[in-house]
């Protein structure tokens, strides 16, 4: 019998540390612990430095993520952080909300065989290091240009344009129609996924780096894009979210105690409604809380239900578990804090009480037909399966629309048929001169890095319009 | 910035107004739009609509009823104090155009909306005949106001303590039997809303209201002031906060009023006893 050849020993992928769930579900505090320095490095060692790796381009705004890696194997974590900076302004936070497994994870070479590098996690950790011990030095900036850029929208695309700018030598200002920064990072994303100290954090590092930020500014009310060029600006970036929601269209959804998932997170999130009376904004407390949608944001919703003490918090959701458009993790989570699944299942109505609050819904089972043109099998009622659930508080997670507030107040910015910016998707340039878009409010709802990488692709062209004019 | 330079108590303390330093809302600001504000870190989001916008001073006025923490917190607020956050203008302006004979109905701290919209109609070139009113003649506001802006005023009061003893139904009742009305624009209390467009619905008078629905950001994010109009849901924030009246379901607008009514009285009577003890 042939000798067989000693291999060195696998490192398997580290877990990461979490707050049990039993104990997680009734708090805010993040889920994920954190990498400790020897996770890290143990994690670290078992990318295996591809020659032409496959992750980078499985990133949307191309970090070189083997260059990262190595440096935390080797320790150097302060140099680790620069290198993720080159490319990435907002690591602590693409760390923790970026859908890895649909990117630079779902490419990585090991994932053929068996579990990918935890590049989030890895990221995270370095990210995380330098914000708590960290020595606060400022990345080198370009001499002042002299040219001044308005940022209308301070979430992950707007933050982004700003931090590639400033950098290069440009007066940019942010305006935010909320009285704190952050955009969805902080109404939307909740405190146990995305602690807001962190986006204050970050936002805080772009304003020591040069770049200003106006609160409380809803541009298209207290000034209008013309009226900024009037001001002196060069170049105006509009990067303000989706922002309008959306309702499913049936009888009762007007009754109390139905909220749609930007009011209900909003509440909970940026006015700290779970911290209710310390803070003065209320949340209704379901103790029967429907949620509907499968993305995301209803998982979101459906964690703070929880966390808000409900009893049973189910996702009722149109078509199977193959569809569902949250992250695995999300899911994941969701499921092991004891949220339940209603799937091909479609509400036809509310039911409220005389008191006008919501005390149930009717419903439909649902079975999966031909697809559709998203691609994927559109659900199909089935006959004579209704059936009644009760709820005394529902959420409605279906997505977004495009909020016209500004967009339909500016002359000369041309829009698509639902109402969302035409950009070049190369440069985000609009059909307004000095106009650049990118973001949700170009692409309808997506993903906090690819509204980061279409900031980065604008602020490349902003930087080009400034320096050469086109 | 959002400095209080003005404070004043009126009705009895029970209602007060604020001049506040807010240049780049004041110079845009018009009849109709309204504020969203917040006094502090832990504070609530609420949207007033302006009583007065100067720009020329570059300040904006509000005056509000003292109904809960929130707006206690705001009357704690002394000349020199800030509101942490306001923001605005926010909603629709009023459509201001010449027609001939309007009606301005206000209602309790409604009358200081209704100002310069009243103010507003008259400029254009309107005939303005105003109805105002209040529980009892201590809580009645800004009739003097009331007086320059119309051409013509009636006051009210429930009690009869002051002027026409009844509501301002029965007062608009009769000026729209001897008038060509036109118009009519009501401001107040919702169910004083809901009968005068009930009174101008036998008259078939087009009637506009301003709805005061509970709100977040005030910018059509969120959806919380979602009013039905005409059979649709529309948004007061952004859709209005002014719609046709003969329209809009009161019912459904009330019963959202009272979503938040326990966590408000709760928060209310942690905050007096809180200020008893301090």
């Amino acid at each position: 019998m042939a000798e067989k050849k000693v291999k060195k020993e696998k490192i398997p992928r580290q877990p990461m540390p979490e707050q049990e769930p039993d104990v997680r579900r009734r708090n805010f505090n993040e889920v994920p612990l954190g990498y400790s320095k020897e996770l890290a490095m143990k994690e670290a060692e078992r990318c295996i430095q591809c020659k032409k790796p496959t992750c980078i381009s499985g990133c949307p705004v191309s970090i070189d993520i083997p260059a990262f890696i190595k440096l935390i194997k080797e320790g150097e974590f302060t140099k680790s952080i620069r290198k993720l900076w080159e490319k990435n302004g907002l690591p602590a936070v693409c760390g923790r909300v970026c859908p890895q497994e649909d990117q630079c994870e779902g490419v990585c070479v090991l994932a053929k065989k068996g579990e990918p590098v935890a590049i989030g996690n890895l990221e995270r950790f370095v990210a995380d290091l330098e914000r708590e011990h960290g020595t606060g030095e400022l990345p080198p900036k370009a001499k002042p240009t002299g040219k001044r850029v308005a940022v209308v929208g301070s979430g992950p695309s707007g933050l982004t344009v700003a931090g590639d700018l400033t950098l290069k030598g440009h007066d940019v200002t942010i305006f935010e129609a909320f009285h704190k920064p952050g955009g969805v990072l902080v109404y939307g994303i909740p405190e146990f996924r995305l602690p807001k100290e962190i986006v204050f954090s970050e936002v805080n590092f772009l304003e020591r780096l040069g770049a200003k930020l106006e609160c409380n500014a809803v541009v298209g009310r207290i000034v209008s894009i013309d009226e900024l060029f009037e001001q002196g600006y060069d170049a105006v970036y509009v990067g303000v979210g989706a922002g309008l929601p959306r309702f499913m269209n049936i009888p009762g959804e007007n009754l109390i105690g139905i909220y749609s998932a930007n009011e209900y997170l909003t509440r909970s999130n940026l006015m700290k409604a779970y911290l209710f009376p310390e803070y003065d904004t209320p949340i209704a407390k379901g103790k029967n809380v429907a949620v509907f949608g499968a993305g995301n944001v209803a998982m979101d919703s459906a964690r703070t239900a929880m966390r808000l003490g409900a009893d049973v918090v189910r996702i009722v959701y149109r078509r199977s578990r193959e569809e569902m458009p949250a992250r695995a993790a999300e899911i994941h989570h969701a499921e092991e804090e004891g949220i339940e699944f209603y799937l091909l299942t479609a509400p036809t109505k509310f039911i409220g009480d005389e008191n006008g609050r919501v005390t149930g819904m009717e419903c439909l089972k649902m079975e999966l037909g031909e697809p559709d043109e998203s691609g994927r099998r559109r659900p199909v009622p089935i006959k004579g399966s209704e059936f009644q659930l009760e709820c005394d508080l529902a959420v409605i997670a279906v997505g977004a629309g495009a909020n016209p507030l500004l967009t339909q107040s500016t002359e000369g910015l041309e829009l698509n048929r639902w109402g969302y910016v035409i950009a070049d998707p190369e440069t985000g340039k609009t059909t307004k001169k000095g106009v650049w878009a990118g973001g949700d409010i170009v692409t309808g709802s997506a993903t906090v890095i690819l509204a980061m990488g279409a900031g980065r692709a604008a602020s490349d062209s902003i930087h080009q319009y400034l320096t050469w004019g086109w | 910035m959002f400095e209080i330079l003005k404070r004043q108590e009126m009705a009895d303390g029970t209602v007060v107004l604020n001049e506040i330093s807010a240049p780049l809302i004041a110079k845009k600001a018009k009849p109709g739009q309204f504020v969203i504000l917040k006094a502090n870190e832990t504070g609530e989001r609420i949207p007033l609509t302006m009583a007065e916008a100067d720009p020329k001073k570059g300040i904006i006025t509000i005056i509000y009823q003292i109904v809960g923490k929130s707006t206690a917190l705001f009357k704690s607020l002394q000349v020199g104090d800030k509101f942490q956050d306001v923001i605005g203008p926010l909603g629709k302006p009023t459509h201001l155009e010449k027609i001939g004979t309007v009606v301005c109905v206000g209602g309790g701290t409604g009358v200081a909306v209704m100002h310069p919209i009243t103010r507003g109609l008259k400029e254009v070139g309107n005939n303005v005949i105003a109805i105002i009113g209040a529980r009892t003649k201590d809580l009645l506001i800004l009739e003097d106001k009331m007086t320059a802006a119309s051409h013509e005023l009636h006051v009210c009061t429930d009690d009869g303590s002051y002027g026409h003893h009844g509501f301002v139904t029965d007062v608009l009742k009769e000026v729209l039997e001897k008038e060509d009305v036109k118009l009519v624009v009501g401001i107040g209390p919702v169910p004083m809303m809901k009968f005068v467009c009930k009174v101008t619905e036998q008259f078939k008078v087009k009637t506009l209201v301003s709805l005061n629905s509970i709100m977040v950001d005030g910018t059509g994010m969120c959806g919380c002031c979602r009013v039905s109009v005409g059979g649709k849901t529309q948004f007061a924030c952004v859709d209005g906060p002014e719609f046709d009246g003969h329209e809009v379901d009161f019912e459904e607008l009330m019963q959202r009023l009272q979503a938040y009514t326990a966590e408000e009285a709760a928060a209310y009577g942690k905050y007096k006893g809180e200020c008893k003890l301090a």
